[in-house]
């Protein structure tokens, strides 16, 4: 079944105008993004900095929201629900976040922290009951009973992501977003982690928005691979597909950008780095919104934008895919 | 045996005052004039709006019953400063308590909220601060017919709006933080973040602010009831007898000195007190 869907999401954020009495300006982020993500599948967006990968995940719970298109829950329209409802209805949906101890309020011990949110999705559950459920919920990321009452500044950065973790879980979730949850972590942590997000997908059955720069833990844990480029998406397809053999000029530049381990193969790269400008967002370019960067680039990729097309089981936003 | 506890970032910073060797002699100093404040008066057989005739205008003579000697009316100069501080500290903390705790609210709404209802309530902040000081104290104590409640009000009316500015920055920056994005994540209302996440972080400032707050207070009190708004005789505060001890100042220092040395005790106590919380609350020191 289909758990979460977006159809023709834009996401923008206000900013002010330029006079002092000038209204708000919409600064547009993301464009007309469409996916659907099923029970237990993983979707991995990937992305350089600043293509609006982390607003997507943010406007997929609606903690943003979207300027344009629908955001659809289990079938139905997320616009439609009211402010209580959809309160109770995010221990449906979860998120763990970047920066894993700046995520955790630091006048609060763990215990309490993991433990507030039942104080919306079961407000029948004592508090006894609720400490209870935190413990369980800490031991289920791997962190013993005495963690719940410590304090977030005696966390390493992988325990604090477990605490986020053991937070995002405890109402039950079949959805969580994974805003680049490894990067501030150290490799060997890394691993733990993406682990222990594959296992407690395995046993809860959750779906995963896994969104990363890091293409090799997104070819890790995930079932398919959306590639953003400037708030739009140039190529989606299934995992092995995508590593395969990328069909997007854009994907194709972000795979060559892996380091390579071998140091004499990666002298040979050196040089290989994109040229030209990353368009501002402000400004954004008419036709293909990797064209300025693209050593493919045609004149009438300036001028036009290519849709999004099929190509067997996978999509590319490219007009000389195919040809 | 005790079991040893972790210890929150709160308990961590107390304990880094507590270690101050000045923030602490001043906090001993602090609670020793207010306990001589409200206890003192009580050693004596006499209270401070009592003449006593034998004794008009007596200098210090700790052999009779009037350690300090008398004011012009023959009222137990000593007693009148205790009880004027009962008044002081009282308006003080008070003061400071409410215009804290109203800017803190205030703050902290319009710093978490933000957008047009931001811009509206900062915009009303920046109306009242526009305000002169002296003219509203007066309309105010017309308002309220005179007396200590309009005194209270008009100092609280005017203090609360830098504590507002103040934790509104805070909060527009704990808003940006991930934890209270998790919050909302976690089906947590604005009320419920505002009061669990956004005010309790703001805790360090604010504390450091309101020890500074109690004093200004003090003095506010102290100015007014010096330009004659505020306490008026026979009740004694340490603005009014201030007021005395300065006309007599030409012929007897002791009028002045007394109350004055113990305002100025006070004020440097909350200001060491202040320092060593800035010291203890504020990350970017260490």
């Amino acid at each position: 079944m289909t758990l979460l869907e977006a159809r023709a999401l834009d996401v923008g954020y206000p900013v002010a105008g330029a006079g002092l009495f000038s209204r708000p300006v919409l600064l547009p982020i993301v464009h007309g993004v469409s996916l659907a993500l099923h029970d237990g599948q993983t979707l991995g967006i990937v992305g350089e900095s600043g293509c609006g990968k982390s607003t997507l995940g943010r406007a997929l719970l609606r903690l943003v929201a979207p300027t344009g298109g629908q955001v659809l829950w289990q079938g139905q329209d997320m616009a439609g629900f009211s402010a209580g409802q959809l309160r109770r209805m995010r221990a449906g949906m979860q998120i763990i976040f970047q920066d894993p101890v700046a995520a955790l309020d630091p006048r609060l011990t763990l215990g309490q922290i993991v433990s507030r949110p039942l104080a919306v999705f079961a407000p029948e559950l004592t508090r006894a009951d609720r400490a209870a459920r935190a413990v369980e919920a800490l031991a289920r990321v791997g962190l013993s009973a005495d963690f719940a009452g410590r304090y977030p500044h005696e966390l390493s950065g992988g325990q604090a992501q477990r605490v986020g973790i053991a937070r995002a879980l405890i109402g039950g979730p079949k959805l969580l977003i994974c805003d680049e949850p490894v990067s501030a972590l150290d490799v060997s942590i890394q691993a733990q982690v993406i682990n222990l997000l594959m296992d407690l997908q395995d046993s809860m059955g959750l779906a995963l928005v896994f969104i990363s720069h890091n293409l090799a833990v997104v070819r890790h844990i995930s079932h398919q691979v959306m590639v953003m480029c400037l708030g739009r998406v140039v190529e989606v397809a299934p995992r092995n597909a995508f590593y395969a053999r990328p069909l997007h000029p854009y994907s194709r530049a972000l795979t060559a950008a892996v380091p390579e381990p071998d140091p004499r193969r990666e002298r040979g790269r050196i040089g290989q780095s994109l040229p030209g400008e990353l368009p501002s967002v402000l400004n954004p370019p008419k036709g293909c919104v990797f064209a300025s960067r693209c050593p493919e680039a045609q004149p009438r990729c300036h001028a036009e934008r290519p849709e999004l097309r099929d190509f067997g089981g996978r999509q590319a936003a490219c007009h000389f895919v195919g040809e | 045996m005790a079991v040893d506890r972790p210890l929150s970032t709160f308990q961590l910073q107390l304990r880094r005052f507590a270690q101050n060797r000045l923030a602490m002699l001043s906090v001993f100093v602090l609670l020793l004039i207010v306990l001589g404040c409200f206890f003192g008066p009580y050693a004596f057989p006499f209270d401070g709006e009592e003449a006593d005739f034998d004794y008009i205008g007596a200098p210090i003579d700790f052999s009779s019953p009037h350690l300090f000697g008398t004011d012009d009316f023959g009222r137990d100069l000593l007693v009148r400063v205790l009880e004027g501080g009962q008044v002081s500290l009282t308006i003080g903390f008070l003061g400071a308590l409410t215009a804290g705790g109203i800017g803190v609210l205030y703050g902290a709404i319009a710093g978490y909220v933000g957008g047009r209802l931001d811009g509206l309530m900062m915009r009303c902040v920046e109306i009242l601060y526009g305000f002169p000081y002296v003219i509203l104290v007066i309309l105010l104590s017309l308002l309220f017919g005179g007396g200590n409640l309009a005194l209270f009000a008009a100092i609280v009316f005017t203090l609360w709006l830098t504590p507002a500015v103040i934790v509104r920055a805070q909060a527009q920056s704990l808003t940006r933080r991930e934890f209270v994005e998790a919050a909302r994540a976690g089906g947590m209302t604005g009320t419920g973040i505002v009061l669990t996440h956004i005010v309790p972080n703001c805790l360090s400032v604010v504390l450091v602010y309101g020890s500074l707050l109690v004093p200004e207070v003090i003095l506010s009190e102290s100015f007014l009831s010096f330009l004659g708004i505020g306490i008026k005789e026979p009740q004694a505060s340490w603005g009014n007898l201030i007021q005395t001890g300065t006309a007599a100042m030409d012929t007897d220092l002791r009028l002045l000195l007394l109350p004055g040395g113990l305002l100025a005790a006070v004020l440097l106590c909350l200001n060491f007190i202040a320092d060593g919380l800035r010291d203890a609350f504020d990350p970017n020191d260490r």
